[in-house]
């Protein structure tokens, strides 16, 4: 319900904002520079004509539709696609397809309400034609106006391509503010920055739209004067020339219908992150009987929307950091029994938040760790076997580089390409300059995996990429042998030995093995699959701590809460959950770093260049990370001492001492 | 009102101020140990010299590739490209204007023209903010907390807020890292690390060092167990904004998630979340831009000083400000009171400590900052003359720089004598405080070093147990430790957490209108 009230909000003021768009748009539209004063009269003259009433209300309810779209859409936590696929997938999506179409309807209308409120030469569809055979009278042709229809199809354009950077920026992710601000003030500050990414964004556009008009605008130039019966002027220029397309204020008035368009709809889509991440006030202890399901203990044990549940913890972050009132409510006793239940209901959903984050990133290191034991004995009894037989590998290496001719540079994937850079430098040196670039080589690839795998640093590479890329490189490559060249029986033998040597597994199940590595390489061969299916290390990273937002409002809320408990506890209630809270944090320690000492995690978030869209869901990782830290610190420096006496195990306590003296 | 005719005089030349004891300042020789009792609170603590003869100075001074190589003239378009990206508009202009080739009459004449117009404009905008037309080390070298910044050895200076760890920040751009703990000391350098104006530690955290540099602000990671004495530059993070240089102020919320960086040039400042890099602009126009940031100890409120003679009190909730204009000049220094209740501030061009009180902080006033009507004046340190037994000393000034220490017993103030008299010289002064039930300063006495050395930066220790210890850093680039002997009437607030004081403070409510007086 609170929800329902802020969209409502969101969506008038973004209604009321638009005639004040709309003023600005007209007014600059029929800039004329020369006759300033007839140009302010002018424009003034032209607000109140029914013509820009009547658009006026056609696209609020544009603004409308949008925020119906926006808030259909949004998520707390934002969708990461791990693959290309997954992007394509989620692209076709029948949800998506239809944000698509009506996205671009919605910039159609736009564009007609720019054309009719510039008036001039775009106002209308169809215009008497200017050719010759009208002087005759007899019969007045209607003929096609190419610039309006030009508007409209940009229009719809610039609605399609928003909907396609929506999906592909995750603009319906919430991101919640790193601190608290007045929403006017919110506004006012991203406000600048969202009208010059517009501006830019729009010139971006009307160069796109230009070319595809280029290509392709005969077609629904052919089409509508067809259905509608008009005649083209063959006295203007048509528009899929140079020469027509080179008209300066056309160009003008696209852009300017672009950044109208463009800052319109990101206000809309900004107002509503604005009102829907704003800090909501939940009740500790209900006031009267009916308001229980809305306190804070319930909504966060009970399962509502997941907005809500952000909401409620980024209040009970709040509320542990600024609101000492509402502390004493969540310490305080059940009037009848005695029973500390807000305290129980908050720690148990922080903790159990928590607890939950260990166990999923636990499966994801235990994951990535049989991910390469699998592979890399195989793969290393391989290289040993083929280093033994060098001799076959030099052989084999002028047919290898005809091959490659075939695959070249720019077809193989972007994560093996990446990942034979470390490779280059280790390989050149070894075997000469003789081939040229090691890219073009497979079977240099294989040899410089030989050094990699057989080598004295094994164990240390420095860069991650080439241990955990080094597997996959090394199938591909080796499988490009086997389909091609007189070695193909020869991993055949070489697997085979390694199922005698280990534990003597039937043979048909290391034919089995062998096929299904086969198939798998066999596909991974193929370049374009590859592209698909290719996962993109950051971005599974992402994906896994996408919802980290919850778990630092969780970290802080109950650093803080115990923190405070130091002095504002009365009757000890956080003491009893001391011991499980420090157990829960530390655990989450070891494992989060242990995930950022995983050879493919960076350790230091990447750039973020100036632009609207907020990215700051693919550096939450980071943010909790410090916020652990700081979220034991907080514990440990208020408690001191005392925490001696804390019951935690050996382990435990070794690494509480090392925060007691910070050391960590 | 406190008065510097109440203190007790400087002490003998020759003479070093030790310790404070019994309510009063020991001094005696440099070479003198501190009484049994104390010794083993202070045994590990580095005292060091660095002399400024010591730093290597920079090899090469221009920090452009230019002069290595043979002068070219390239075409204009070239030129103008060139200049573009290198300085901007004004320097394509200027490009144009100073072109060589004759056929470009019109041109030339015409960039000279509108270059003539820029200069008049950035002269109207420096004439409204002169600050402005300082380049960007006589900016810093202005409002550092530094007395000299420009000609001393050490640049910076700031204790770790739990451990007995300090940083230094030298002449050389290095910054060295002294533990009690360990005889390692890292030292930090970095390509961007020049003319570094502040440094703070992140609070409830190991080893977190946010730097203000010319350009950037720079995060060190350091590792406390490491034993490596130069940590790589890979362990820094490179904070950058666009407009926001030279960074002559940092400011960590004591909870250590945010960090506030302040440029005099910009009107915003900077809420940086440094572990994701992400930033807020705090945008106020007015002032022209930020020179000293003080964070409460309760996290409760920011101080903002500008270039002119405007300073804002922000509160750290919902990040509103009030506007304080001061009489005469910027607000040069201010520190808080431990409970975020009280502030001190000092103005350029008067020699005078004001007080300004802020209300309880709960966290039901959202949006409030809650500050008195009027600031009232708290200590008077115009020049006075003290006549010892080896002749006249005149001490007083304006304050440059103000600590206060973390219990709230002690406030030391560095004076900067008059520049027009030469016998008058740059001193320390320490008040003794108490901020509650009723705020009170009482003197305390004079700090001196070794004979010719000017005090530079004051800092206190942030937790040491037995009373306060002041560390300060000479001219001679000495770098000592006094201690101040005594029982804290209130514990010392270990933890960031806003200690309740409630009961005390609401009786001072009443008298806190009028400006007060403890003894006169």
């Amino acid at each position: 319900m609170v929800l329902g009230w802020r969209v409502a909000a969101s969506i008038a003021w973004s209604v009321l904002l638009l005639p004040l768009c709309t003023a600005v748009f007209i007014s600059i539209s029929s800039i004329d520079l020369f006759h300033p004063i007839q140009w302010i009269s002018n424009s003034f003259n032209d607000w109140y004509t029914s013509y820009v009433i009547f658009c006026i209300l056609l696209m609020s309810v544009v603004i409308l539709i949008i925020s119906i779209f926006n808030v259909e859409f949004y998520a707390v936590v934002p969708s990461i696609p791990c693959s290309r696929l997954a992007l394509l997938g989620k692209i076709i999506h029948p949800r998506q397809v239809i944000h698509s179409v009506v996205h671009a309807i919605m910039g159609m209308l736009v564009a007609w309400c720019a054309a009719v409120m510039t008036k001039g030469k775009f106002q209308f569809l169809a215009l008497p034609c200017t050719a010759s055979e009208s002087l005759d009278g007899a019969v007045q042709h209607m003929c096609l106006n190419e610039y309006h229809l030009f508007l409209l199809l940009s229009g719809a354009f610039m609605g399609y391509n928003y909907s396609l950077l929506y999906l592909v920026n995750n603009m319906n992710y919430l991101p919640f503010p790193i601190i608290q601000q007045y929403k006017y003030l919110r506004f006012r500050r991203s406000l600048p920055l969202l009208v010059k990414r517009s501006c830019v964004e729009s010139l971006y556009l009307v160069r796109n739209v230009c070319v595809a008009h280029y290509f392709f605008g005969y077609i629904p130039r052919a089409w509508i004067s067809t259905t509608m019966d008009l005649h083209t002027d063959s006295k203007l220029h048509p528009l899929d020339t140079l020469t027509g397309l080179l008209d300066l204020s056309l160009l003008y008035h696209t852009w300017l219908c672009g950044v109208f368009l463009l800052i319109t709809w990101h206000v809309t889509w900004l107002l509503f992150k604005i009102y829907a991440t704003e800090a909501h006030h939940f009740p500790v202890q209900p006031t009267f009987a009916e308001e229980t399901d809305q306190c804070l203990p319930k909504i966060l044990n009970s399962n509502p929307p997941l907005i809500i549940k952000f909401l409620a913890l980024q209040d009970l972050m709040l509320l542990s950091q600024y609101s000492p009132i509402r502390r004493q409510e969540v310490f305080s006793l059940s009037q009848p029994g005695g029973h500390p239940h807000n305290w129980t209901a908050i720690s148990k959903e922080c903790l159990n938040l928590l607890s939950d984050l260990t166990q999923k990133l636990i499966m994801q290191q235990e994951a990535a760790a049989t991910n390469g034991r699998v592979k890399q004995p195989s793969t290393g009894e391989l290289g040993r076997s083929l280093s033994s037989s060098e001799a076959a590998v030099k052989e084999e290496m002028a047919f290898q580089t005809q091959r490659s001719n075939v695959i070249s540079r720019a077809h193989m994937p972007s994560l093996v390409k990446s990942s034979l850079l470390p490779l280059k430098a280790l390989s050149t040196s070894d075997l000469g300059s003789s081939f040229g670039s090691p890219f073009s080589s497979p079977a240099l690839n294989r040899k410089a995996g030989i050094l990699d795998l057989n080598s004295p640093w094994h164990g240390s590479v420095q860069s991650p990429h080439v241990m955990r890329r080094g597997p996959k490189l090394w199938t591909s490559s080796s499988d490009l042998q086997m389909n091609g060249s007189p070695q193909a029986s020869f991993s055949m033998i070489s697997v085979a030995r390694v199922g005698n040597e280990a534990t003597q597994p039937s043979f048909i199940y290391t034919w089995l093995q062998n096929k299904q590595e086969q198939v798998r390489s066999f596909l991974s061969k193929r370049v374009l699959i590859m592209y698909f299916f290719s996962k993109h290390p950051e971005a599974s990273i992402q994906a896994v701590f996408s919802d980290a937002q919850m778990h630092i409002w969780a970290l802080e809320g109950l650093s803080r809460l115990v923190a405070a408990s130091f002095t504002e506890d009365r009757f000890g209630v956080v003491q009893t959950t001391l011991p499980v809270i420090l157990n829960t944090l530390l655990t989450l320690q070891e494992v989060v770093d242990k995930h950022f000492k995983l050879p493919h995690a960076s350790s230091k978030p990447p750039r973020i260049s100036g632009s609207l869209m907020d990215t700051s869901y693919k550096t939450l990782r980071f943010a909790l990370r410090a916020s652990l830290k700081t979220a034991i610190y907080r514990i440990t420096t208020t408690f001191g001492e005392h925490l001696n006496a804390v019951q935690v195990s050996a382990e435990h306590k070794k690494r509480l001492q090392q925060f007691l003296e910070f050391k960590e | 009102m406190c008065s510097l005719a109440l203190f007790p005089p400087p002490p003998a030349p020759g003479d070093v101020t030790l310790y404070e004891c019994h309510n009063a300042l020991v001094s005696g020789h440099i070479y003198e140990k501190l009484p049994l009792a104390f010794q083993d609170q202070l045994a590990d603590l580095p005292v060091l010299t660095i002399p400024k003869e010591t730093l290597k100075a920079h090899s090469r001074l221009e920090h452009s590739t230019k002069p290595a190589f043979i002068h070219h003239q390239e075409t204009l378009w070239k030129r103008c490209l060139n200049a573009w990206r290198d300085v901007g508009m004004c320097g394509v202009l200027n490009e144009v204007a100073n072109a060589e080739e004759a056929d470009l009459q019109w041109m030339k004449t015409g960039s000279s023209w509108a270059l003539a117009l820029c200069h008049w404009v950035s002269s109207l905008h420096g004439s409204l903010f002169p600050h402005l037309s300082l380049c960007s080390e006589d900016m810093i070298a202005e409002f550092s907390q530094a007395v000299d910044w420009a000609g001393c050895s050490i640049r910076a200076f700031a204790w770790h807020p739990h451990t007995s760890k300090f940083a230094v920040a030298l002449l050389d751009d290095s910054i060295r890292v002294y533990n009690t703990n360990s005889a390692t000391v890292p030292i930090l350098k970095h390509r961007l690390q020049r003319n570094v104006a502040s440094m703070a530690w992140k609070p409830l955290c190991a080893s977190i060092l946010a730097v203000a540099c010319q350009s950037c602000v720079l995060v060190w990671h350091l590792d406390p167990t490491s034993l490596s004495t130069r940590p790589s530059s890979g362990c820094a993070q490179v904070l950058a904004y666009p407009g926001h240089s030279p960074v002559t102020s940092l400011a960590w919320a004591p909870s250590g998630e945010m960090l506030l960086s302040a440029s005099p040039v910009d009107t915003a400042m900077l809420v940086w979340d440094v572990s994701t890099e992400n930033c807020v602009p705090l945008q106020w126009f007015g002032g022209g831009g930020v020179t000293y940031l003080a964070w409460s100890p309760d996290g409760s409120k920011v101080l903002a000083a500008t270039p002119s003679a405007v300073f804002r009190v922000w509160e750290a909730q919902m990040w509103t400000c009030e506007r304080w204009p001061t009489i005469k000049g910027r607000c040069q220094t201010g520190c808080w009171s431990p409970d975020g209740s009280r502030l001190l501030f000092t103005v350029l061009g008067e020699s005078v400590i004001y007080s300004l009180s802020f209300s309880e902080y709960s966290g039901e006033m959202q949006g409030q900052v809650g500050g008195s009507k009027t600031a009232s004046i708290v200590a008077d340190l115009s020049e006075t003359t003290f006549e010892t037994l080896y002749g006249e000393a005149r001490i007083g000034g304006e304050v440059h720089s103000m600590v206060w220490d973390p219990s709230g017993e002690r406030l030391a103030a560095l004076i900067r004598g008059n520049p027009e008299t030469p016998e008058s010289r740059t001193i320390v002064a320490v008040f003794r405080t108490r901020n509650s039930p009723v705020f009170e300063l009482l003197p305390c006495g004079f700090l001196q070093g070794e004979p010719g050395a000017q005090p530079q930066l004051i800092a206190f220790h942030p937790c040491f147990k037995k009373g306060a210890l002041l560390t300060v850093c000479w001219s001679t680039g000495r770098i000592s430790h006094i201690p101040f002997f005594f029982v804290s009437a209130q514990v010392p607030c270990f933890s960031p957490s806003p200690s309740p004081v409630v009961a005390l403070s609401s009786s001072s409510a009443s008298v806190r209108e009028q400006p007060l007086f403890s003894e006169l």
